[in-house]
């Protein structure tokens, strides 16, 4: 009796251990990779650093400022382009999507939210680059149908969180369907909204794949749409892949912007999370003006 | 016995399951009929079918004829919304809007359907909130969050909320299941008042509160409406043994 209780403490105790052991094994390439971007991006970065373009080996001055402009232009049009259709397609497979089409619909969102990101590049390749070139549309556009899938995701489960009785409360009083999914239903699920969004937008922030193919890159302060741009995620494959020294250490340092503003995307998206309940509209006028006024 | 509401050979479904059987009865203007029967007889569907928020649930339909002052409101050519907007429903769980203030909760159908008159919004707060016999307890913070009150408060919030858009019938879903006697009894009181303006159908599990307000009683069992009449015959007097045995105690 006593050595079968003594076994399986035995047992319990190397069992946690080896879940630790596995935990920091697994830490290892995490913590590593953020101090090595730390320690060697931290280095390159000066305000000349975050405010000047790209330029060649050598040229006194060099900076990222044209990829984190480029970068934010192409998040912002992504973000166009592919948050709407990716909330309405959340909105439709929660709301009314209880059909053969509906899910229909989910399954392919699953299967494109896989996709590999190369893939969607050379989709937006074929399909807009050789017709007007490499150009900040054509990397949007790539961004944003990797944005879709990923926001349509979420919205979905963020609607479908919202209980049912709060529906039935609105229809009940003869409102709509559709005001009842805008203005009840979106309302209360908006925090999961945004979250969604935010998560896709820091996914799409640091592709590159599809970026080599679709917007290419440029040294230049470049924001036109049908013009080829530069983006942060190109800077640090370009220059790693570069047989310089200075090149090598933008690329750190860019690693370094790209990776701080990802995570305090992710950071927002937390603190957004955990104050769920918080946002609600305040009457416009407070009562007490109003009923003073009338009554 | 011309009713407010009528219906007519009424049947509901949730996919295979029958849940209510052929149902004709009458509901008078300006008194509360009650509906009573053990858990699962369909009481709750009956009533969800009087404003057509049965349909609402995935897999549900009705067969058959609902009249509202003489018009079926099954008609294809009627408007489930602007029944809704005549019949209004209160839920056995309160649910005000949570994103919402008790200001807004009570105007919520006005203002989902369009409506932007301030002034207007105003006194239909104040009138709805003193109808619910709410008006006292809350008016010196209508701008707190609607699910900051109590249970019992939160359920005369979603009866202004729904007398907000001005109904003729209103409709409850055992309204006090989740109340203590005090919100209970207060519920009642209100009840009583209201009738005089509404048509009142509540659906409870309870029989006391059935004799207490009610001045009709339908009992229903197994989807199917056993006995409908006076309170008072109902009680004192059923005309099926059924019924008899459900309000003796002796099943259900």
């Amino acid at each position: 009796m006593r050595s079968y209780r003594s076994r399986r403490k035995w047992k319990n105790r190397i069992a946690s251990l080896l879940a630790l052991v596995c935990v920091l094994v697994a830490l290892v390439p995490l913590v590593s990779i953020l101090m090595e971007v730390v320690s060697r991006g931290a280095p390159a970065i000066d305000w000349a650093f975050l405010t000047e373009r790209t330029k060649s080996s050598g040229a006194p001055d060099s900076g990222i400022g044209n990829a984190i402009l480029g970068s934010l232009l192409l998040v912002m049009w992504a973000s166009l382009i592919g948050l709407p259709f990716g909330i309405l397609t959340g909105v439709y497979v929660s709301e009314y999507g209880d059909n053969w089409f509906g899910r229909t619909v989910r399954f392919f969102n699953d299967i494109l939210a896989n996709f590999p990101s190369v893939v969607i590049g050379l989709f937006a390749y074929s399909l807009i680059v050789t017709v007007i070139g490499f150009s900040l549309i054509s990397g949007a556009f790539a961004l944003a149908i990797i944005m879709i899938p990923i926001v349509a995701n979420t919205t979905e489960d963020a609607l479908r969180m919202v209980p049912n009785s709060l529906r039935e409360a609105s229809l009940a009083l003869g409102v709509p369907r559709w005001r009842t999914v805008l203005k009840v239903i979106i309302s209360n699920g908006r925090s999961g909204l945004v979250t969604g969004a935010l998560l896709a937008i820091a996914r799409v922030a640091g592709e590159t794949a599809p970026l080599i193919l679709t917007s290419f890159g440029n040294n230049f302060w470049e924001t036109g749409l049908t013009e080829p741009v530069a983006a942060l995620p190109l800077v640090i494959f370009r220059n790693a892949m570069s047989p310089y020294a200075d090149l090598q250490e933008q690329a750190w340092g860019a690693a370094l912007v790209l990776i701080t503003m990802v995570l305090s995307l992710n950071v927002v998206v937390r603190l957004l999370t955990r104050k769920r309940m918080k946002l609600y509209k305040a009457v416009k006028k407070t009562w007490k003006e109003r009923l003073s006024l009338n009554v | 016995m011309e009713g407010k509401i009528v219906t007519e050979r009424l049947n509901a479904f949730f996919g295979e399951v029958h849940a209510v059987k052929n149902i004709n009865m009458s509901i008078p203007a300006n008194a509360i009929t009650a509906i009573i029967g053990p858990s699962g007889c369909g009481k709750s569907t009956l009533i969800r079918c009087l404003n057509r928020m049965h349909e609402v649930v995935r897999g549900a339909r009705a067969a058959g004829k609902v009249y509202l002052d003489g018009e079926d409101i099954y008609d294809p050519e009627t408007d489930p919304v602007e029944v809704r907007r005549k019949v209004g429903m209160v839920f056995q769980k309160p649910n005000p809007f949570p994103t919402m203030s008790i200001y807004d909760n009570v105007v919520a159908g006005q203002r989902l359907n369009g409506e932007k008159d301030w002034k207007k919004l105003d006194e239909t707060v104040e009138r709805s909130l003193k109808l619910a016999a709410l008006w006292d307890e809350v008016k010196d913070h209508l701008d707190a969050s609607g699910v900051s009150i109590s249970g019992g408060q939160q359920q005369r919030l979603c009866i202004a909320r729904a007398l907000a858009v001005e109904p003729e019938v209103l409709l409850l879903d055992e309204p006090c299941s989740a109340l203590d006697p005090i919100a209970t009894a207060k519920i009642e009181d209100l009840l009583f008042d209201l009738k005089d303006k509404y048509t009142i159908a509540i659906v409870t599990h309870n029989m006391q509160q059935a004799a207490r307000i009610a001045d009709f009683t339908a009992f229903m069992y197994m989807g199917e409406l056993i006995e409908f009449g006076e309170t008072k015959k109902l009680f004192e007097n059923p005309v099926e043994e059924l019924t008899e045995k459900y309000i003796t105690g002796r099943f259900g």
